[in-house]
């Protein structure tokens, strides 16, 4: 479990130090959640979606590392003003590419954002009790990752849960 | 990689103060130290000590004469017993492997705490791969190690028992004495090693008055130069070699002695046990100012490790709630404050450490843990520097999680 260098790049610390959206949004369309506060990477997505499905504003909160914090603010960006259609194009990969690229050990972090928006679309269409054609049924990569994450955590805590009572 | 890491120290220009606390993990050596090291590079004793030449021959005084005050402070009968390794890790290492290959027959059966260094923790897992039993001792939510459970756990099958004096993440000063007792009691025949990284020069401890058989001490720890520890073994203890090759002054370990760090070593022994009291005092002034600033100022924040005597008198380690540990590491860094974190997010396998885990820490818990120690050469204006960035920095990494993450 050893510790590892980090040499963020000069975008990831930008975003790190003057975040962009950052922060609960009251009058949110939809707000989403990733991760899992058991283990503390989370980040929660705020979109305030207008009648033509387009996003008019985004923004998040993050639990998370520099990287997490990054990426998340950087999809925040990315969205806005995109039709929600578009913004389900988005993947974890032009997330990274964004924001000029991740160590490999923290893209689970640039996935947990995009998981994060994708639920947020699904969230928005299920909450109007209708879906598009481009929605596809089965949950995307991100979505599924965020899910694997967040059940490895309630896997942990619930193996240290019974470690303590033995 | 190398570019956004010039980036990086370019974002640091300017700093008003730098206050260095990370010594877990590597330290400055004092100047002293190094003034009296350099002279071994290149104009005295840079021969192989076990050569038969003049260099060689003052080569083999100075590694002897650093072995003699080491083994001074450490308590031993002889200088024989002190065991130059590049440091503890790998005094660790040939600990576990070398006593316990070396007595297979006799048992397979290693005990050990939760909460050790990884290099007893992951050797003892490579152990039981080859066949060996490894027992965990639990600990209390203070580090404490269970003192009934080690009892049970030693039987005729153990052939070794490996706890820290003091724990190197939380300060624990472990009840050494009392498991030594109880482990002989139960089997005379196992040995007992003890990690003392953090115990040796920063409390009581030597094995005149602990008669453990083997032990661990570090060279960076006590601001030494990094590169050098040492295995203490008892006289008449057997210990295997775990690597080969030319075999020089030390048994253990092969290779040419690198004679600079072991003078480096030597001498920060000296400045560690010269003014022992003083030394003590003045750290553990500096900690409690230190803890008690940030525990007193900042809400939501819990104190990891134990007060007062029974922590090292070096170690600060704090966990803030609803914040994560390096970003936190990262925004203070950028404020001239040098710390760790025990966050999942700064490990490989994305896991908190695993001290805190022991503790009973959750997860979100061990989520914004820091840890710090202070040294001799701290200033009380450097912790009072620490104490005005701290919460800056805690509260900005806060505002970032926000709601999220409550629980
Ligand atoms: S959020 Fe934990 S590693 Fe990035």
């Amino acid at each position: 479990m050893s510790r590892v260098p980090l040499p963020y790049n000069p975008k990831i610390l930008e975003l790190f130090r003057n975040p962009k959206n950052l922060g609960r949004m009251e009058d949110a369309t939809v707000t989403a959640v990733a991760g899992n506060p058991t283990c503390g990477d989370m980040i929660t997505f705020y979109l305030k979606i207008n009648d033509q499905d387009v996003i008019e504003k985004a923004s998040f909160e993050s639990y998370g590392c520099a990287a997490n914090i990054a990426t998340s603010s950087i999809v925040t960006e990315m969205v806005k003003g995109m039709k929600l259609e578009d913004a389900w194009n988005i993947s974890w990969k032009s997330v990274v590419d964004a924001v000029g690229g991740l160590p490999s050990i923290k893209f689970h972090c640039g996935i947990l954002a995009v998981g994060a928006l994708k639920r947020a679309i699904r969230t928005y269409y299920k909450n109007k009790g209708f879906s598009p054609d481009w929605l596809p049924k089965e949950p995307s990569f991100e979505e599924k990752q965020a899910l694997e994450e967040e059940e490895l955590a309630e896997m942990l805590s619930k193996r240290m849960k019974i470690e303590e009572e033995k | 990689m190398i570019e956004n890491v010039k980036e990086l120290l370019k974002a640091h220009e300017g700093l008003k103060r730098e206050v260095y606390l990370d010594v877990e993990n590597s330290s400055a050596v004092p100047q002293e130290v190094v003034d009296a090291m350099l002279p071994y590079y290149n104009q005295r004793a840079y021969g192989n000590p076990t050569l038969t030449h003049k260099p060689g021959w003052e080569a083999f005084e100075t590694v002897m004469e650093s072995a003699q005050k080491i083994a001074m402070f450490l308590g031993c009968e002889t200088l024989e017993e002190v065991n130059f390794t590049p440091g503890e890790t790998e005094a660790n290492n040939v600990a576990l492997l070398g006593a316990a290959l070396l007595r297979k027959d006799k048992g397979k059966k290693i005990v050990i705490s939760e909460i050790e260094p990884l290099s007893v923790l992951h050797v003892a897992e490579m152990l039981q791969k080859r066949g060996f039993t490894i027992v965990k001792i639990p600990v209390d939510n203070e580090g404490f190690i269970n003192l009934e459970k080690l009892r049970g756990a030693v039987d005729k099958e153990t052939v070794l028992v490996s706890l820290s004096a003091v724990n190197h993440e939380i300060g624990t000063v472990e009840p050494i004495s009392e498991a030594l007792e109880i482990v002989k009691d139960k089997n005379s025949e196992t040995l007992f090693h003890t990690d003392a990284s953090d115990a040796y020069g920063k409390i009581q401890f030597n094995v005149k008055g602990l008669d453990v058989d083997l032990a661990t001490i570090s060279s960076y720890k006590i601001l030494g130069p990094r590169g050098t520890g040492a295995l203490y073994v008892k006289e008449g203890v057997k210990v295997e070699r775990i690597l080969e090759g030319q075999i020089g002054t030390q048994k253990l370990w092969p290779g040419v002695e690198n004679t600079p760090l072991i003078v480096g070593f030597a001498k920060a022994s000296e400045l560690a046990f010269q003014n022992f009291e003083e030394n003590v005092n003045r750290m553990r002034r500096l900690r409690d100012r230190l803890m008690d600033g940030i525990v007193g100022k900042i809400p939501e924040v819990m104190l990891n490790g134990p007060r007062g005597d029974k922590r090292a008198p070096d170690n600060v380690n704090v966990s803030f709630l609803r914040c994560e540990g390096e970003a936190l590491t990262i925004e203070l860094s950028l404020n001239g404050v040098y710390v760790s974190s025990g966050s999942a997010c700064t490990r490989r396998l994305l896991q908190p450490s695993h001290v805190l885990v022991a503790i009973g820490r959750k997860f979100s818990e061990a989520h914004g843990s820091i840890l710090m120690k202070v040294t001799r050469y701290h200033a009380e204006e450097d912790i009072d520097y620490v104490l005005g960035v701290v919460p800056k920095a805690v509260e900005r990494i806060r505002g970032i999680v926000g709601s999220t993450g409550v629980e």
